[in-house]
């Protein structure tokens, strides 16, 4: 079994020794330090704002648990300087197949063109991805991280929360500005602020074995409906780093799961599925899931980000990275509200385009797990039609749902300024920027992604042609392609597609999303579509 | 309404009897798996949602009406 792969020391805080005093102010706390409170801490330290992290371990978590990091998700951590070193371990892949039966339906590619910095997605352990941000954050002194300090208490004053925190050597209080609570599906924050987690239960049972193995699978994601190994059900095959194979298998939801989950009982499965017993196991977990969220994602000083705040099921990768998508989205809002640049309501359109996310997600994995377990005969009866029309249509296989995966969503926003003229394509307001190949003017090959995050994300104008660039309003980074100076476009790629015409400008927000577009923008049209994305108007 | 709901067949009779003749030596199961497969034919055929969900709404209408009829008849009784 898997050991924890890293263990961190309790350390006494002087926050902890004001006995009398009143206790200690920070700007922002944030609870639980899993992928999502770790980048946020990192992204708010990068943007000059000091973190109190806390976390009720000491060591990070056991098991694979979250493997599939997507492309979004990539990018982001590019941002928060860890890209690199995940996708140098992450194993890369972009390709699915769907098996009924003995025989493949069909396959997809989730990034089937070329010229992008990241691939579609990675698998990597998540204790990896929470070791790399912890070490991360080791080079930010903006951030303190504290191990084993438990929140007790939640108090809402009218400008902060007061916070009572458990550690090995008793009790203390803190003040915060903004607390986030990051600390996962069982909230204790949700718990303590009253809110409620309403949303559909599936009762169907599944296993996760990572089992340790050297063998040849390709590094595609397997799915099957139905296999000869494990018949009548779902099952699904993966790769990990290590040789660690991620295999899920669809039990029925009368399974007893302290019998399934003992070796002896899974072994017999496993090797029925590989056709040899010659693995060993890192991880067995078996679960129930749920589809479910917040109403709310703000509750007065408290913010809810990640697992605490909406839940789905595993197929489609869409937990992990949308609570990552809830960091990029928060930070820097949260980072203008604190330096009194942008008004505290700037934080409700987080509330807006993330709960509308959350609603995708709970969406494409609710339709995923009840065609994978559907709830009545006539909905068996209907996929089994699918099922057999897939073999011989092309639109039976695509109505095949073994797991819609993770894209970023299209926010509906009153951050973003409606489109006044004609696109055919490219990111309308609302969708995140998409990456292209670009050459520097000093012949340098890179992306448009690197290019964004230079010098610190913030606001971009991203603009092509040949005039001069027309004046920017204060803060607004200026990516120019085409043009003196400017960046070269060498395949074509980033006019394609932005729909790019000369002049053409896009406007894009600190978490990379575009806040609009013009084909003739003009200082004045500009200084408007900022200041309603940062929340001024 | 996009849902034509008028005639459409010349002969509408023909389109019927294709049907019915499609069930004929079928099971009750069997048949009703062929209706599965038959109705996701042609919802991708006609490939617009709206008509769809008309559709969906115009056929569940048969649903309630029969349920109504029945409470009928039974306060009748």
């Amino acid at each position: 079994m898997a050991q924890a792969k890293t263990q961190f020391g309790y350390r006494r805080h002087p926050d902890q020794d004001r006995s009398g005093q009143a206790p200690a102010e920070h700007a922002v706390v944030v609870v639980g330090a899993g992928p999502v409170g770790l980048s946020l801490a990192i992204d708010l330290a990068q943007r000059g704002q000091r973190v109190v992290l806390l976390d009720d371990a000491d060591r990070i978590g056991e098991g694979s648990r979250a493997i599939c990091f997507s492309k979004r998700s990539l990018e982001y951590w590019d941002r928060l300087g860890v890209g690199d070193r995940m996708v140098e371990k992450g194993v890369v892949w972009s390709v699915g197949k769907i098996f009924h039966g003995e025989s493949q339906l069909y396959q997809f590619n989730l990034l089937p063109e070329e010229g992008h910095k990241r691939p579609a997605f990675i698998n990597l352990q998540q204790y990896y991805a929470e070791a790399y941000l912890v070490d991360r954050i080791r080079e930010l002194p903006e951030i303190d991280l504290r191990w084993r300090n438990k929140v007790l208490g939640l108090e809402q004053r009218n400008d902060s929360a007061l916070l009572t925190i458990e550690t090995p050597e008793g009790a203390y209080r803190l003040h915060a500005q903004y607390v986030i609570a990051c600390d996962g599906a069982r909230s204790s924050l949700r718990q303590m602020v009253g809110a409620e987690f309403a949303g559909q239960v599936f009762e169907d049972q599944f296993l996760i074995a990572d089992v340790k193995m050297t063998a040849e699978f390709p590094t595609e994601r397997w799915f099957w409906f139905d296999p000869p190994f494990h018949a009548g059900r779902s099952a699904l095959l993966h790769k990990q780093p290590d040789d660690v194979w991620r295999i899920d298998l669809q039990l029925n939801r009368y399974a007893d799961p302290t019998v399934e989950k003992k070796p002896e009982n899974v072994r017999p499965r496993i090797a029925r599925m590989l056709g040899h017993d010659k693995f060993d196991f890192e991880w067995i977990s078996l679960y129930k899931f749920q589809c479910r969220r917040m109403d709310r994602f703000l509750h007065g000083r408290v913010i809810f980000a990640g697992d605490s705040a909406h839940q789905v099921s595993p197929f489609g990768a869409r937990g992990a990275n949308s609570g990552l998508e809830d960091a990029e989205n928060l930070s820097w809002k949260l980072d203008r509200v604190l330096r009194g640049q942008s008004p505290a309501s700037l934080l409700e359109s987080y509330h807006v385009e993330r709960s509308m996310a959350a609603d995708e997600n709970i969406r494409e994995s609710t339709r995923s797990t009840d065609f994978m377990a559907p709830n009545s005969h006539q909905e068996a009866r209907l996929r089994k039609a699918v099922l057999s029309l897939a073999k011989e249509t092309e639109f039976g296989k695509r109505m095949v749902n073994g797991g819609r995966l993770s894209v970023p969503c299209s926010y509906e926003s009153p951050l973003s300024s409606a489109d006044a003229e004609t696109w055919s394509s490219g990111p309308r307001p609302g969708c995140s920027l998409l990456d292209a190949p670009v050459r520097t003017p000093a012949g340098e090959s890179a992306y448009l992604t690197d290019m964004f995050r230079k010098g610190g994300t913030g606001f971009a104008l991203l603009g092509f042609g040949n005039d001069a660039a027309i004046e920017l309003p204060g803060g607004v980074k200026d990516i120019r392609i085409g043009g003196e100076g400017g960046l070269i476009d060498p395949d074509g790629l980033v006019a394609k597609r932005y729909d790019a015409e000369p002049h053409t400008a896009y406007l894009l927000r600190p978490d990379g999303y575009v806040a609009a577009r013009f084909r003739h923008p003009t200082k004045a049209l500009v200084a408007a579509a900022l200041s309603r994305a940062q929340g001024l108007n | 309404m996009a849902l034509s709901t008028s005639s459409n067949f010349p002969r509408p009779d023909d389109a019927f009897r294709a049907i019915v003749e499609a069930h004929r030596g079928l099971s009750e199961e069997q048949s009703a798996d062929f209706d599965a497969a038959l109705v996701l034919i042609l919802a991708n055929h006609i490939g617009d949602i709206e008509v769809l969900k008309e559709a969906i709404v115009l056929a569940r209408r048969r649903m309630v009406d029969g349920q109504q009829q029945q409470q009928q008849q039974q306060q009748q009784q």
